[in-house]
């Protein structure tokens, strides 16, 4: 647990490192993820448990990850008041659109490289 | 009650209150949630926040007092982002596989989103900065809060955004890809990745975990073109 979590956080650090070093429009923790899967393949052999167990309970709970930032809605509610009826349409309906379009295109494009074996099993 | 009083003063300039009502709330929400079963909008991080912001209005307590205390939950979304790196990886010859077919799915329906996200707003008059705080709404909070003041919009707007785009992904993704005909769990994991970043990414990640090494992938990269993208959009608005 704790090794993992180390490598994780000096990844991220990195990541962070390079991104103001050479002012990348990316965020650290983005550029950490690269560098671990860089890590990962350069290694070519599987991963080790403690680091995969780790990061299963870390993504297992990635909800309760975005509760202080969504609690920050309390600071924004006057905008949210005003604007109400543009971003209760504009919300949904931009995500609906993006979800068809890249749902829709990555299945035509991927049809023929490679038959689909997970089924069709949907939240 | 002097004695309960001074209790309070004391508790609420430790961060520990706010950690502490972050981890409560959010196991009664799991709670809560589990029992009222397959409801979408029965989500455990919708229910915590709700509750949790009234329970500050309550209590008149300010948000800055609050994130004291939860700062040390919302610090562990950096190591967990990189902790996506683990499904990438295991599913990396499945993504070489459809590499050809990844970056046009991602293109376009990054561009969907947000064009469709600002027009409507702006066609039913939301403000300039509550349009542009709009733009970047499908990437992971840092990236969003970073580009939304780039371009004139406001950061933590953006991140209010970007956590209901979160939840309508979550909510939206099952009947959109059955109405869509999109049973690839390669195509609805980057769809999710794609338009409800770690959120949905991390909901798909609980049916396959080849649809969370997709939806990973399409957090980092729609991270880059809506960092690339959205700055050019947004000339186009003025």
């Amino acid at each position: 647990m704790l090794n993992a979590l180390t490598a994780l956080i000096c990844c991220q650090f990195a990541g962070e490192v390079i991104a103001r070093a050479a002012s990348l429009p990316l965020p650290g923790p983005v550029i950490g993820l690269l560098l671990l899967l860089a890590y990962l393949i350069a290694r070519d052999r599987a991963p080790d448990r403690e680091l995969t167990a780790t990061s299963g309970w870390l993504l297992r709970h990635f909800g309760l990850l975005f509760v202080p930032a969504g609690v920050g809605v309390i600071t924004q509610l006057d905008v949210l008041g005003d604007n109400w009826l543009p971003l209760l349409i504009a919300i949904p309906v931009s995500t609906l659109l993006g979800l068809l379009t890249t749902g829709w295109v990555m299945q035509r494009l991927s049809r023929t490289s490679e038959p689909d074996e997970s089924g069709s099993k949907t939240s | 009650m002097e004695k309960l009083f001074t209790l309070w003063v004391y508790l609420e300039t430790t961060p520990l209150l706010g950690l502490a009502a972050t981890l409560l709330v959010w196991q009664a929400a799991s709670a809560i949630a589990g029992r009222m079963g397959g409801i979408a909008l029965a989500n455990p991080m919708l229910i915590s926040v709700c509750l949790l912001s009234a329970l500050l209005l309550l209590t008149h307590t300010s948000y800055a007092a609050y994130f004291q205390g939860a700062q040390y939950v919302h610090f562990l979304l950096g190591p967990a982002t990189v902790a996506l790196a683990l499904p990438m990886y295991a599913n990396l010859s499945r993504i070489r596989r459809s590499a050809r077919a990844i970056l046009p799915a991602l293109l376009t329906g990054s561009l969907v989103a947000a064009v469709s996200a600002m027009l409507i707003a702006r066609l039913l008059g939301a403000p300039r900065i509550v349009v542009l705080s709009l733009a970047p709404k499908s990437v992971t909070t840092p990236i969003a809060m970073a580009v939304a003041e780039q371009i004139g919009g406001q950061p933590s707007l953006a991140a209010v955004f970007v956590l209901l785009t979160g939840l309508c992904a979550i909510v939206l993704i099952g009947p959109a890809m059955r109405v869509a005909g999109v049973s690839d769990m390669r195509a609805q994991g980057l769809a999710a990745g794609m338009a409800g970043h770690g959120l949905a990414t991390a909901r798909m990640l609980l049916v396959s975990e080849t649809a969370g090494a997709f939806g990973g992938l399409a957090i980092g990269l729609n991270g880059v073109i809506t960092a690339i993208l959205v700055p050019l959009l947004a000339t186009f608005l003025r």
